[in-house]
This record gives C-alpha cells, sequence and structure tokens, in this order.
C-alpha cells in the first residue's frame, strides 16, 4: 500500500486519472460484494420471513421479509404436529457423542503417528490418507451391510458408532501434535510420567487450538449428517434432525404447501451451526484452509 | 514433512538395537498401536470391510432378507455389471440416464462454481476495500450449514409460487413449473431455433440404449434449480481456497508488472492465474469429485422426478437397493461410481505432485522480483 502511494505521479493529469479509476474500481468492489452479500444470505432472510408468515402470505410475497400479519402458527404445529422434539434430542445425543469420540481417538491416533515410534506407522498414516479419499456416497449399502451384519442396525449404536473416528481428523490433530516441541515431553518422561500420561496432561493440553477446531468441525459434520442416518436406522423413533426434514419435505405431508412449517423446522435445525460459526469463524476458515494444502 | 522421514529412518535404522534397549521403545510400540487401535477398529470396521462385503455382495442377487453371506443367496458374476452397460433394458436405460444428467450437471456446477470462487475470492482479496471479512463469512455461511435444511428453502425458493419466479416476473418473465418441468433446456434451446422434432438420424439409435436426442437433452429445468442450490452452496469453500492460493502471489509481482504498464486483464491472465494455477487444480479436481456423488439434494428436492431427469448414480444406486430391494444392482451401481471417482482421485493426485515441484519456481520469482522494482 505505502509503496503504492508514495510513488510521484509522473504528471497531475495521469493522477487525476488514476484517482478516478481508483474511485471506480472500488465502487465497482463494493457493488460486487453487496450484490453477492444479498445473494449468499438474502435466501436465509426469506426462509426467516416466511417461517413466521401465515400459508396465503407466504405464497403470495415469497420475496417479502415481512410477514404480515406475524404468525407463530408455523412454529407451534412443528412442536404439536411432529416429532421434532424428538429429532432434535437424537441430534443432540448424536452430536456429542460423535463430538467426544472424534476428539478422543483422533487425538490419540494423531499422537500416535506423530510422535511414537512403532512398526508399521508410516504404512497406517498412508492408510489413513488414502481412507480420506474413499468417497462417502458409495458407501451406502456397504454401511448398511455391515450394521446389519453387526446386528447395530436400527439402533443408537448404529447411528453414533461408525462416525466415531474419521480420518480427517486424524490428519489435522498429527499436523498439530508435529508442531509442538519435543523437548516438552521429554522433560515429562524424565519425570517418570507414562506415555498416555504425558499426552493426556502434557502434550494435549497444549493442543487447544487443534481440539478446538476438531470439536467444531465435528460438531457441525455430525450436526449435519443425512446420508448414514438414511442406512443405518429405519425406526421414526430414531430419526436425526435431518433425517427427520427429509421425512417432513418428501413423506407425509407432501409437496408444495405448509411451507411455514417447513421453512421454520429447517430453520431450528441450522440455528445451531449458525450461532457456532458467528462465533468460531476463524477455525471454519482455518480448516477450509487447511484443507487446500493437505497432500 | 522432514521430520517425519528423518524417524522414519530412525525407527528403520534402530529395529536391531531396539530389543536390546528394552524399556521404552518396546514400550513406545505397544503404547502406538493401543493408540491407534480404536481408529483402526472403527475406520477398518465401517470404511474398508464394507467396501469387501458391498464388492461380493454386487456380484450376487441378494435382495436383503437374511444375510447375503449364506449359500442360498444366488451368485449371477459379473450379471449386475453387464446389465448396466450391455444389456438392453430399464437396468441400462436408468443408469444410462443418470449418467447423462449427472455430465450435464458436472459441465455446469464445476466450471460455474470455479469462476464465481474465483471472482468472489478476487473481490475479496482486493486491498482497497473495506469489510471483507464479514463479506467473506456471508459468502461461505451456506457450505457449513446443513444440505437438507438448506434444500428445504431452495425447495421454496423455486416454488411455483416461489421467489424466483416473482423476481422472474419483475422483468417479464413468466417462470417455469421448477420441479415439474422435465424438458431439457438443450431440446429448449433446438425448439427456439425451430427444431421441436428431432431428425430421424437422432431419435433411431444412440450408444448404451439411448437415443443421440435423449443424450443430448441437456440438463431438465428441474436439475437447473438442483445446479443452482449446490453452485451457491460450494462455492464459499472454494473461494477460501482461492484466497489462500492468492496470498501466496507476492503483491511486488504485481505491482512491479503493473509498472511494466501490463492492464488490469493481463497482469491477472500472465501473473496471478499461473501462480494460483495449484489451486486451481485443486479446486477443479475438488468440484469434480464432489459433483459425481450429488446425493441429499436430489433426495429433499427431486427423488430423481420429473421423468428421472434428476436421477444421478448415486441416487439411483441408493435407490435401486433400498426402494426396490435389488442390492446387487445398486452395490454394482455404486462400484461404477466408486471408478469414475477414483480416477477423478488419481488425477488430483498428480496435479497435487505437480503442486509440489512448483515450489522452487515461486521461491525464484520471489528473490527476482525486488530485484527489477
Amino acid at each position: 500500500m505505502a509503496v503504492l502511494t508514495d510513488r510521484p505521479a509522473a504528471a497531475p493529469a495521469r493522477r487525476n486519472e488514476r484517482a478516478a479509476r481508483t474511485l471506480a474500481t472500488r465502487f465497482l468492489g463494493y457493488a460486487t460484494l453487496v450484490f453477492f452479500g444479498l445473494v449468499f444470505l438474502y435466501p436465509f432472510v426469506i426462509q426467516i420471513g416466511n417461517a413466521l408468515k401465515t400459508e396465503p402470505d407466504a405464497a403470495a410475497n415469497p420475496l417479502s421479509p415481512f410477514p404480515d400479519p406475524l404468525t407463530l402458527a408455523g412454529f407451534e404445529r412443528i412442536f404439536a404436529g411432529t416429532n421434532f422434539p424428538l429429532w432434535l434430542g437424537n441430534s443432540l445425543l448424536v452430536t456429542v457423542l460423535v463430538t467426544i469420540g472424534r476428539v478422543f481417538f483422533d487425538s490419540l491416533a494423531g499422537y500416535a503417528l506423530a510422535r511414537l515410534r512403532f512398526r508399521g506407522r508410516s504404512g497406517l498414516f498412508a492408510a489413513v490418507i488414502a481412507v480420506m479419499a474413499v468417497p462417502g456416497v458409495v458407501l451406502l449399502i456397504p454401511k448398511f451391510l455391515v450394521l446389519n451384519q453387526l446386528g447395530l442396525y436400527n439402533s443408537y449404536a448404529g447411528l453414533v458408532v461408525p462416525l466415531l473416528a474419521d480420518a480427517a481428523g486424524v490428519f489435522i490433530m498429527k499436523q498439530f501434535f508435529e508442531s509442538i516441541p519435543v523437548s516438552v515431553e521429554e522433560a515429562a518422561r524424565i519425570d517418570g510420567a507414562s506415555i498416555f500420561r504425558t499426552f493426556w496432561s502434557v502434550v494435549l493440553p497444549m493442543a487447544k487450538p487443534a481440539l478446538i477446531t476438531l470439536t467444531i468441525l465435528s460438531f457441525q459434520s455430525s450436526w449435519n449428517e443425512f446420508p448414514h442416518s438414511l442406512v443405518s436406522v429405519q425406526d421414526p423413533d430414531l430419526f436425526t434432525l435431518p433425517r427427520g426434514l427429509a421425512d417432513l419435505v418428501s413423506g407425509s405431508l407432501g409437496k408444495g404447501t405448509q411451507y411455514p412449517l417447513k421453512l421454520g423446522a429447517a430453520l431450528l435445525a441450522t440455528i445451531p451451526v449458525a450461532i457456532i460459526f458467528v462465533v468460531f469463524q476463524r477455525y471454519f476458515v482455518r480448516d477450509a484452509n487447511d484443507g487446500s494444502d493437505k497432500g | 514433512m522432514a521430520t517425519e522421514t528423518l524417524t522414519a529412518v530412525a525407527t528403520a535404522g534402530g529395529a536391531g538395537p531396539r530389543r536390546s534397549r528394552g524399556g521404552i521403545r518396546s514400550n513406545e510400540n505397544l503404547a502406538g498401536w493401543l493408540f491407534v487401535a480404536p481408529v483402526i477398529v472403527i475406520l477398518g470396521l465401517f470404511l474398508l470391510l464394507p467396501i469387501l462385503m458391498a464388492l461380493w455382495v454386487s456380484l450376487t442377487d441378494w435382495n436383503g432378507q437374511g444375510s447375503p453371506f449364506t449359500g442360498n443367496v444366488p451368485f449371477v458374476g459379473a450379471h449386475n455389471y453387464t446389465q448396466l452397460f450391455t444389456e438392453d433394458g430399464l437396468a441400462r436405460r436408468d443408469f444410462m440416464t443418470s449418467i447423462r444428467n449427472n455430465i450435464y450437471y458436472v459441465a455446469i456446477v464445476v466450471p460455474a462454481q470455479t469462476v464465481l470462487a474465483l471472482g468472489l475470492a478476487l473481490v475479496v482479496n482486493n486491498r482497497m476495500l473495506k469489510g471483507k471479512s464479514f463479506f467473506r463469512s456471508a459468502f461461505y455461511f451456506p457450505s457449513v450449514t446443513s444440505s437438507v435444511a438448506i434444500s428445504v428453502v431452495f425447495l421454496f425458493l423455486f416454488a411455483n409460487s416461489g421467489a424466483v419466479n416473482a423476481l422472474l416476473g419483475f422483468v417479464g418473465i413468466d417462470g417455469p413449473e421448477w420441479f415439474a418441468d422435465s424438458r431439457g433446456v438443450l431440446h429448449l434451446l433446438f425448439g427456439a431455433v425451430g427444431v421441436d422434432s428431432p431428425p430421424a438420424a437422432l431419435t433411431d439409435g444412440g450408444p448404451f440404449g439411448l437415443t443421440w436426442w435423449d443424450w443430448l437433452a441437456g440438463p431438465s429445468v428441474a436439475m437447473i434449480s438442483i445446479i443452482t442450490l449446490v453452485v451457491w452452496t460450494t462455492s464459499g469453500t472454494f473461494m477460501l481456497m482461492f484466497l489462500a492460493g492468492l496470498q501466496n502471489v507476492p503483491v511486488t509481482l504485481d505491482e512491479a508488472s503493473n509498472l511494466d504498464g501490463a492492464s488490469r486483464w493481463q497482469r491477472f491472465r500472465y501473473v496471478t492465474l499461473p501462480m494460483i494455477r495449484p489451486t486451481m487444480f485443486l479446486v477443479l479436481t475438488l468440484g469434480m469429485i464432489g459433483s459425481w456423488q450429488v446425493f441429499d439434494q436430489v433426495y429433499v428436492m427431486s427423488q430423481g422426478d420429473p421423468a428421472k431427469t434428476t436421477l444421478t448414480p448415486a441416487y439411483l444406486s441408493y435407490r435401486t437397493a433400498f426402494a426396490d430391494f435389488d442390492y446387487g444392482s445398486g452395490a454394482a451401481i455404486s462400484f461404477v461410481l466408486f471408478l469414475i471417482i477414483i480416477v477423478l482421485t488419481l488425477i488430483q493426485r498428480r496435479a497435487l505432485a505437480e503442486r509440489d515441484t512448483d515450489r522452487p519456481r515461486r521461491g525464484w520469482w520471489r528473490r527476482r522480483v525486488p530485484e527489477r522494482s
């Protein structure tokens, strides 16, 4: 910046021209930002507005963010007429268990792969990387087969256990543990701490930023998880929020009607992730950039 | 990476004396395996074992009753696969229709999301604009929300009396019934220039049981709404990747070319674009891999309708198995899809390897440029 402005311009005329061009560029830049800002956020505004409308109002003025009249009828029907509370409870349970499991198991494995010298380590790491490339969608039928064979189909265990570890999380933790100086552990070892003790009380507390990242990512992905619940349970009592929502939209209530209700339910499913996103934005951004750097 | 190779060498070299030193090293060996055991068990049980089991099922006619691993299940060999490619019938027609739909889907989604993501990244990366971090978050927000919840919102946006048609109404366009319209957009374009009924040459035959006319349909109007949704949700993620790539372009390089009299477009074309080529390759291949897996949106918004024009291989494989109880065919479809995606992943790996060899050259630029300016 400084270099640009300090540079002496050849002639005042050219300076004026450049200033005008800069102004035009800036205006164009803001115009683009605002336009796309609307494109990316207005659907959510519409969602909130229409969730609070009456059915005919939503059909007549879909673009307007202002309900006229404002009504909570949609939300009342969500709680009284659907299994929403049940889905919410299931989602919370699954998300909490999956997140705890992932943070613990991925850290353990990440630490071992980063620090412990054991036979087969590099082979294992290569396997973890390879597993990251397996496309989730082609595993739908296979996962159902295994859950069925293990007797986990249609159970909370079937919803939770397969998600308890993920290769990407192991990768994130391994990268982080490698950045911690070895000398820290050596001191603990010399004091006679066991390997697990060193990991648990010395290294893990230092890995807070990575743990937060992993917690947030696990929360976000297990809260939003849909295909897995599709093939691991069939019993409506075990539906999670996305599953219940999908059932609500494509199932019994049919298409084209009840929009305030459906938008409201979708809104409630979005709120927890939205809050986490607003509060912990930089951790999301960090992950996306890490992703572009992984090899 | 360097430390990893070092320790790998150390482990290999220490294989002999390890036992004699005893204590700590053998301890580490045991602890290492204990530490990774939970992850190995879970990933092995729910990622690797399933693939092998499904490979077996794809060679059978299992209908979901009982276990697929007993002698009662009819073994059909490669029949489920030949059915998809060589035998004239509903299975092949549906599969090829889904492949056609997905090809058009990829052909639009990948370029659109890449261009949009790069454009947004360039604007957000502009040093002269304030408030960029707000907009960066705004563009990225859709990517972190639930695909199901967002699909519900887009069902409303694209409804007959929805926001999109209301917007189109402002400019005097009568919007279509998005999710009921199975007409292909290329067919509509042909129609606009007067080619309403296909020439006989196009309806008489074509590869894999679909006529040339069917292959040339283009994405249906219904598919366009799914494409819009996906481009809208994924651009934010790719924008962040481009942003990371752009931050690697040294500012001095841009300024130097500016001094040399290069226009904005020239600087983009000859300075920025070559510098972010590795990111570009990454975004393109990740985009392709993701686009072949489209599932959630199809499940929620259209279930393959209307007239099978939003059917994709991923959704077809699910439907074949869990709705038609033809697990063998379903598994075979997912393996063909697996193959497509693996090929794309290998391309990506090669691109990444290429990126690593790019690094020295980037350093070379960095050292050069200050000398010139």
